[in-house]
């Protein structure tokens, strides 16, 4: 204590003193790197931002035109002896259009269109008519005989000079379409014949034929998604949670139980394709689940979501601080009650997080489905049922996108593009109920 | 703050509600505890000191087998409670720690709300028939950890958001809800301030009529203060072991010596 009264050495005795005010050379040099780690930083924000915008306008203006379609509206009234000889005929949607074929060319003359037309033009601006038309009079045999107002789709290519994607000046004529047909096309749009409208089918519809772009829907393929995600979250959120609070509360710290860390690392980063193949073997060839089916696809989805699931639920178990298990240990709770009552609901926000994760992952993978024949596949109507939706061939939102862009007909581009749309909607509505759901954990503090 | 006159001292003779004989405690290839007899009586306190990492805590957390959560802890010896070893195969660690309460050095209140917190241990327990019980309980421990007027309008709000003070001492009541025998407190008032860790030591007097405490602390004023019976820890021995005030004012030890009077620790 004797040095307190000791004279303390004064400013001038300090060698190599320098004013507050000035920066020294370290200073200087550490304000510089925080200054330029900030513009990286913001430089970094700023260019994913930019990317994600392009992306954003891209697929909404590639994408639009899937959900609109030009229509021929005309009002048909057809016999119960037309239908009935139609139904006995060989080419029966031939029939069917020649039918609707000749009520437009007479409406067309009655009204006086002054244009150059024949029955081959006008048959090469309408789409597959002949099917739509067969399928509304088989289920509705009472309207036979009555005259019926159809909308019915045009084909792909007057669909596509409407909305700019076929210009006059660079069609080719082919049997598809006539440069001379646009000026028909022209005057039908005038008359009000032909007209846009916006594409229901699309969203509720299947699949259709590599030649009929304008009857291809991705709602089939939206219920394959719903079942094949219903599959992977009722296996991979339970069989993932088990093991993550097993492995992580329970399990003795051995070399089994490290190996076992180690291989689901491993899994998480194997590449998709090959739970494909697993699937394939194992689900389909081994087992003989069907094939295509929405339950095979979940199976493969939920082995690629297991380690995801399972690693982001460890992660979150062991940030749950260990003063909580204590105090639960402490008060007499066994093992599981601390960890079911107490561990669980504060891990329980994280779990969802990375359930999310899997899900959207799994939501948007389209190589395991190549092998277990869900990609390809025309998917045209829907299941007839809750349990039958899992066994029905089906297909999925990212393996039917990929299978409109494989196709040559330019105007299954656009429904790859508007596929895209619907798949993000889904995938949003799905993240939101996720976001809803941790809100009501995270409430529970 | 400085009062370092023991406390009054109990002089007749209880029974013994902990028996501890030649007990070793390794932690993997650290031997943290060596071979440690000490007898804790019933209805008193009993303050185990020592410097840090002198084994005091290990020591407190085998006598409701908290050890036992850890993977590399080994625990040797007998440890006998009412003349039942609790390191017996037949005995359950979950059944021994409701007899045995403890009360953790960082108060950890459940993230639920306050009546919750000290429901829990009633619940699981089934110490309760219907609900109206179940609130006496936790009113009763409540007001046993000196809480209650401080809480009682308020039992839905959550525990932690509580001052540390009034934290810890809803983790007493949680503690003593379950009706434990024996209450093991590590350092309880490391955390809290002068006023909180006064109120937690009043509080830790009144519980000696119904239990028998263990206390951990690095305070010897405070062990000077609650206790009646010490234990001076030093490198995992237990180096002395008497009634409070002839530990601190006439220890036998040079060891205990110097550490009360502030020269090793």
């Amino acid at each position: 204590m004797t040095d307190a009264t000791a004279p303390l050495p004064s400013s001038s005795h300090r060698a190599g003193s320098s004013s507050l005010m000035e920066y020294d050379a370290g200073t200087r040099r550490r304000n510089n790197a925080e200054r330029r780690f900030r513009a990286y930083g913001l430089a970094a924000v700023a260019f994913g931002m930019f990317f994600l915008a392009v992306l954003a306008v891209s697929i909404i203006r590639s994408g639009t035109p899937a959900f609109t379609r030009t229509v021929v509206q005309v009002d048909f009234a057809m016999t119960q002896q037309q239908f009935d000889e139609a139904e006995k005929s060989l080419l029966k949607t031939k029939v069917y259009s020649g039918l609707f074929i000749s009520a437009l060319t007479a409406e067309l003359q009655e009204r006086g269109l002054d244009s150059t037309f024949d029955e081959a033009a006008i048959e090469r601006l309408l789409g597959k008519v002949g099917g739509t038309i067969r399928e509304y009079y088989k289920a509705n045999p009472a309207k036979l005989g009555e005259p019926v107002s159809f909308s019915l789709a045009t084909s792909s290519r007057v669909d596509g000079y409407l909305n700019g994607r076929v210009k006059r000046d660079t069609l080719q004529d082919s049997r598809f379409l006539m440069a001379s047909d646009l000026d028909l096309v022209d005057r039908l749009e005038e008359a009000g014949i032909i007209h846009a409208e916006f594409n229901w089918p699309f969203l509720t519809g299947g699949d259709s034929g590599v030649d009929n772009p304008g009857g291809a829907g991705i709602g089939v393929s939206v219920v394959g998604s719903f079942f094949m995600m219903l599959v992977v979250l009722v296996l991979s959120l339970p069989i993932g949670v088990a093991a993550s609070i097993y492995l992580e509360e329970f399990a003795p710290q051995n070399w089994f139980t490290d190996l076992i860390e180690i291989n689901i690392s491993n899994l998480a980063a194997v590449p998709s394709i090959v739970f494909g193949i697993l699937g394939l073997a194992v689900f389909i060839q081994f087992m003989h689940l069907p094939q295509s089916a929405p339950l095979v696809g979940g199976l493969v989805l939920t082995l690629m979501t297991l380690p995801t699931i399972i690693i982001s639920t460890r992660a979150s178990l062991k940030s749950v601080p260990p003063s909580i298990r204590d105090a639960a240990l402490g008060v007499g709770a066994s093992k599981m009650q601390a960890v079911f009552h107490h561990v669980l609901p504060l891990a329980m926000p994280g779990i969802l997080t990375g359930t999310i994760i899997g899900l959207a992952q799994a939501l948007g993978e389209t190589a395991p489905l190549l092998l277990i024949g869900m990609v390809g596949f025309v998917a045209r109507g829907y299941p007839g049922g809750f349990l039958e939706g899992f066994v029905e061939p089906n297909s999925a939102m990212p393996a039917q996108i990929y299978t409109w862009a494989a196709r040559a007909d330019a105007a299954f581009y656009d429904k790859a593009w508007g596929g895209i749309i619907v798949l993000l909607l889904f995938l949003l509505t799905m993240n939101i109920v996720a976001i809803i759901l941790r809100r009501r954990f995270e409430r529970r503090w | 703050m400085n009062d370092m006159r023991p406390a009054e001292r109990a002089v007749t003779t209880k029974d013994i509600k902990f028996e501890c004989r030649n007990c070793d405690v390794y932690y993997g290839d650290t031997h943290a505890i060596k071979d440690v007899s000490v007898d804790v009586e019933d209805k008193t306190v009993t303050a185990f000191i020592g410097p840090s990492g002198c084994g005091k805590s290990t020591f407190l957390r085998c006598l409701n087998r908290m050890n036992d959560t850890i993977d590399i802890a080994r625990v040797e010896g007998t440890y006998l409670l009412d003349g039942e070893d609790i390191y017996d195969k037949r005995v359950d660690p979950v059944q021994l720690r409701a007899k045995v309460g403890m009360v953790f050095q960082k108060p950890n209140p459940f993230p639920k709300s306050i009546y919750d917190n000290v429901a829990y241990g009633p619940r699981i327990h089934g110490l309760a028939k219907n609900k109206s019980q179940l609130d006496e309980i936790v009113e009763k421990s409540l007001r046993r950890a000196a809480i209650w007027e401080e809480v009682k309008d308020r039992l839905a709000a959550p525990g932690t958001g509580l001052s540390g003070g009034q934290q810890q001492r809803l983790c007493i009541a949680r503690a003593v809800a379950t009706e434990p025998e024996v209450l093991l407190m590590d350092e309880p008032c490391s955390a809290l301030d002068p006023i909180a860790t006064s109120q937690v030591e009043e509080l830790i007097d009144e519980l000696r009529e119904n239990y028998s405490v263990v206390i951990v602390t690095h305070s010897m004023q405070q062990a000077a203060r609650v206790s009646q019976k010490t234990a001076f820890f030093h490198l995992g021995s237990l180096v002395e072991f008497g009634q409070t005030g002839q530990i601190f004012t006439n220890p036998k030890d040079p060891r205990t010596e110097s550490y009360i009077t502030g020269r090793i620790g």
